[in-house]
């Protein structure tokens, strides 16, 4: 008995020490720690895991990393290619949304990454699902699954027809995490060619004044509109928070020819822009 | 022969400094740039307190050089040469102490009482920097200490009410004293409802409840040192100020020091005292109780202070020497947070003082130089370094908002200078001075973020890049004197270059609800404060002595457009009859309508007042023991008026009736 008081720590330590050998192993290679999973999509030969900072899909702008597990030897895929789409399927019709290319993260063994903008949600009767077409060493593989996007608490994406006639997708990409400071504001702007093409439109100008609709409509001082940059293929602009709460971002969209397209001036009587974001931290 | 001499010299110098210091307590000058106003009790008696339980802001008062700025019935804000709480340098026994709110609900002045205190140096312009940088001047208030003496003790008592409002004040002391210790202790609470103006209107959120206890404690280490330790705790709770939108829950502080004090380290230096302090300001604001407000939020405030000082007294031939060496760190923060009427919603958070850290080191000389046919001449000079930083990464980004540059640190020298003339010629007393002083920006006007001022209706953004103000300063005092009659005169001017203010920037918005639009603080060209007064007395009978006098204030900008919170003529009239234990005295004061106000800064014409007070009473002896009663009338014809100095023109307190028992046993 007396005997077991010794034995018994020193197997705990012995298992626990094991146990973080492993991890150290799996971490030389763990390039999602940041991260948390949202959803392992499975076919018969590998586990494609995707992450997300907050491990969910939500509707509007989803930064996505992704990586490839081989079943049989457990080793991540290094040389994948990979496309997707996501599709919304609705009572009545089929439509995709803006997404990017899946690529390969520079100087990373074994993640890759891409955005997916969901413009709607998911309700009771209509769901998203996402394919992921891959090719690694010349053979096509393919995994398809449901996900579940459910409604963002505020509004951060649009889609609208322009006074041109066309159907714009705009969304909110940054700030990421919102402070009381200048914060960098980024926009993802698409078109909607067709229910399956949704180009990105560029050299169009956001013009940009928050507000505080709880503050009788309080606004901050040195905002910045937001132009298109051609590195990050979306609309840059400085964002000022005066605190923390509920901001409503009035936008108005003019095209290169310096057309308004959508959205009206906050003044007076108008409370509020058409075109508009939410962020609440 | 040559030692009876000296020794005789001493003891004349000796009593010459007994009767300087009497005399400055009881002074044959109407006017002077330096002002002693005595609130102890040691000298208790029933002439010289016309209200001995009253606010240390009405004993204020009582200078030719101060009125106070009043946002309701608590924590009025002296005002000096017409310049307010950023402008002056305000201490406690030499210690630097910084109120915590962001709307300056909480001059230092605050947390102290008159139980803490035996009296209060004033000090007009640059004679007023001994203990800090300043422009308008100095206000030190001094600590009630006993000194080492004789086996002695007294405890008194002190009662007091007061009709309108309901005012209950009730203080008690204990003060000890032997060749080794001494003791004081003592401790006062005040209590008031909602006081009325005149035509029994009553003024709503004006109430306050408070408490402030303390003790000093001092032991001989040798026969020429001693230490003192003191500690002082105030707490103010449900304050009401209703001349603004919000009242305060708490504002309590704490303040400690330790000092050691050494007599006659040397022939010519007779007094070095070394001082370590402490203390820590919490203030709350809070609008739980207000009915109407559009939207609920909590302002809480932290001040912190440590700091340190050395004093040398000295004395050489002709010449009187001080010299003082200072340093303190503060640190201030102050937050907001809103609730908004959706529940939904986060609740809305800034930084409106971003944790500054000031930290302050700076030397003092000042010779006062005995020259030929009693002419004296006094110079002095104060030179610090400041240097401040925000210490809160959250309140750094917040400014750069408005300064995107904005690195948050500054380092700053400032200078004082002062020089003084005095010559007495037969009954006549003259008095020329001139005087160069610096300051630094205060937290707010550095680094306030949307502090809204309800006098004017905006929000007012700090300006971290502001340069020190400077006031070049000229005095002139005349003063006669014979056994009945005394007059004098006083004139100050004051050129104040990169005046601060807060200037409309159009181009901003406000962040509070129903505000006009936002202000920030920037630098004048210049701006001008001239102040001039006139007093006399006349000694009509050996029982009655009437008193009487004048001000004349105008303050105004590079531009010619008038200053805010400054003084319109005013004047004060009493006539006062002593005898044996009795005591009566009838006084008014009043003022000219206020002309010229400045509309820019939210004033309006105030309109002229003249209010009448009445007080009478009676002290007994009985063996050692004393009892004073003292009953009075202010504002006696209940007359409905408002000053200049009423935030929000909210109208003062009609008649009241006050009666106080004072009682002392030893």
């Amino acid at each position: 008995m007396k005997l077991l008081k010794y034995i018994l720590p020193l197997l705990v330590i012995l298992t626990f020490t094991s146990c973080s050998d492993d991890d150290d192993n799996m971490e030389s290679i763990n390039e999602v720690v940041a991260l948390m999973l949202v959803q392992e999509f499975t076919n018969e030969t590998h586990i494609v895991e995707l992450y997300t900072q907050s491990g969910d899909f939500t509707q509007g702008y989803n930064n996505i990393t992704l990586r490839i597990r081989d079943k049989v030897s457990n080793q991540f895929i290094q040389n994948a290619s990979i496309t997707w789409t996501p599709m919304m399927h609705m009572t009545s019709r089929m439509h995709s949304c803006p997404n990017s290319d899946v690529i390969k993260v520079t100087e990373r063994e074994t993640i890759y990454t891409g955005y997916i903008i969901f413009q709607m949600p998911e309700n009771s009767n209509e769901g998203w699902d996402l394919t992921i077409n891959y090719m690694v060493d010349n053979l096509e593989y393919s995994v398809i699954s449901d996900i579940s996007v459910p409604m963002s608490d505020r509004q951060v994406v649009s889609v609208f027809m322009g006074a041109d006639d066309v159907k714009y997708i705009l969304a909110l990409v940054g700030p990421e995490s919102p402070e009381v400071a200048v914060n960098d504001m980024i926009v993802g702007l698409y078109k909607m060619e067709s229910m399956m093409s949704f180009p990105l439109v560029e050299d169009f100008m956001i013009k940009l004044d928050p507000r505080m609709p709880s503050m009788s409509s309080h606004t901050s001082p040195n905002n910045e509109d937001l132009f298109y940059n051609d590195v990050s293929e979306m609309y840059n602009g400085k964002l000022s928070l005066t605190m923390t709460g509920y901001w409503k971002l009035n936008l108005m969209l003019y095209n290169a020819n310096n057309e308004l397209l959508k959205g009206e001036e906050v003044s007076g009587t108008i409370e509020s822009s058409s075109l508009y974001l939410e962020l609440e931290f | 022969m040559c030692r009876i001499f000296y020794s005789l010299f001493v003891l004349f110098f000796l009593s010459s400094i007994l009767y300087a210091q009497e005399k400055q307590i009881d002074s044959t000058k109407v006017m002077d740039l330096d002002e002693v106003i005595v609130i102890s009790r040691v000298g208790l008696n029933n002439y010289k307190q016309e209200k001995p339980l009253s606010f240390l802001d009405e004993y204020l008062e009582k200078s030719n050089k101060i009125t106070t700025i009043k946002r309701g019935n608590y924590a009025w804000e002296p005002s000096m040469n017409n310049m307010l709480t950023d402008r002056l340098s305000v201490t406690i026994d030499g210690m630097q102490i910084f109120g915590a709110c962001t709307d300056k609900m909480d001059p230092i002045t605050s947390y102290m009482d008159v139980s803490n205190l035996s009296e209060v140096h004033v000090k007009s312009g640059q004679q007023g920097s001994e203990n800090g940088s300043t422009i308008g001047g100095g206000i030190d208030l001094k600590l009630q200490k006993n000194s080492f003496g004789y086996d002695d003790w007294n405890i008194g008592v002190d009662i007091g009410y007061g009709s309108n409002g309901n005012s209950e004040t009730i203080s008690s002391e204990f003060n000890y004293s032997s060749e080794k210790y001494f003791v004081n202790i003592d401790g006062i609470h005040r209590k008031s409802e909602n006081y009325f103006a005149g035509g029994n209107e009553e003024i709503m959120f004006s109430q306050f409840e408070k408490f402030n206890v303390s003790a000093i404690v001092g032991g001989k280490v040798s026969d020429e040192g001693s230490v003192i330790g003191s500690v002082i705790y105030d707490e103010a709770s449900d304050v009401g100020y209703p001349a603004l939108l919000m009242d305060v829950s708490l504002a309590k502080a704490l303040i400690s020091s330790i000092s050691y004090e050494h007599k006659n380290v040397h022939n010519v230096i007779h007094k070095w005292e070394s001082k370590l302090y402490h203390n820590t300001i919490r203030h709350v604001m809070d609008d739980t109780k207000r009915p109407d407000v559009p939207i609920h939020m909590d302002m809480p405030g932290w001040s912190d202070t440590y700091g340190f000082y050395t004093k040398m007294y000295a004395k050489k031939e002709k010449h009187t020497l001080l010299f003082n060496v200072n340093a303190y760190y503060n640190k201030s923060l102050a937050e907001m947070t809103m609730y908004p009427n959706d529940l939904n919603e986060n609740s809305m958070f800034m930084l409106t003082w971003p944790d500054v850290r000031t930290l302050y080191s700076g030397v003092y000389g000042e010779d006062e130089i005995e020259l030929k046919n009693r002419q004296k001449l006094k110079v002095s000079a104060r030179f610090g370094y400041q240097n401040e930083y925000i210490a809160s990464e959250f309140g750094l980004h917040s400014l750069r908002i408005f300064y995107r540059e904005l690195e948050g640190k500054k380092n700053r020298i400032l200078l004082n200078l002062s020089t003084q003339y005095e010559n007495k010629i037969n009954n006549f007393d003259f008095l020329l001075s001139a005087g160069y002083g610096e300051r630094a920006p205060s937290v707010s006007e550095a680094y306030g973020f949307y502090l809204y001022n309800s006098f004017d209706n905006y929000d007012y953004i700090g300006n971290p890049y502001l340069d020190n103000e400077k006031s070049s300063e000229v005095n002139f005092n005349l003063n006669y004197s014979n056994h009945k009659f005394k007059a004098g005169v006083t004139t100050s001017f004051f050129f104040i270059s990169n005046y601060i203010i807060g200037k409309i920037d159009p181009t901003l918005a406000q962040m509070t609800i129903g505000a006009d639009g936002v202000r920030v603080y920037e630098a004048l060209e210049y701006a001008t404060i001239f102040n001039t007064g006139l007093s006399v007395s006349y000694n009509l009978l050996p029982a009655i002595d009437i008193e009487g006098g004048l001000s004349y204030n105008l303050g105004q900008d590079y531009s010619g457009m008038n200053l805010p919170l400054i003084s319109p003529l005013d004047y004060r009239m009493s006539i006062r009859y002593r005898k044996n234990y009795f005591n009566a005295s009838f006084n008014m004061n009043g003022a000219r309508e206020q002309s010229n106000f400045s509309s820019d800064y939210g004033e309006d014409m105030t309109g002229a007042y003249a209010v009448f007070n009445a007080n009478a009473s009676y002290s007994l002896l009985f063996e050692n023991n004393k009892l004073i009663l003292k009953s009075g009338v202010e504002n006696m014809f209940d007359t409905y008026y408002s000053t200049y100095a009423d935030w929000n023109n909210i109208p003062r307190m009609g008649r009241n009736i006050f009666l106080n028992i004072s009682f002392v046993i030893q």
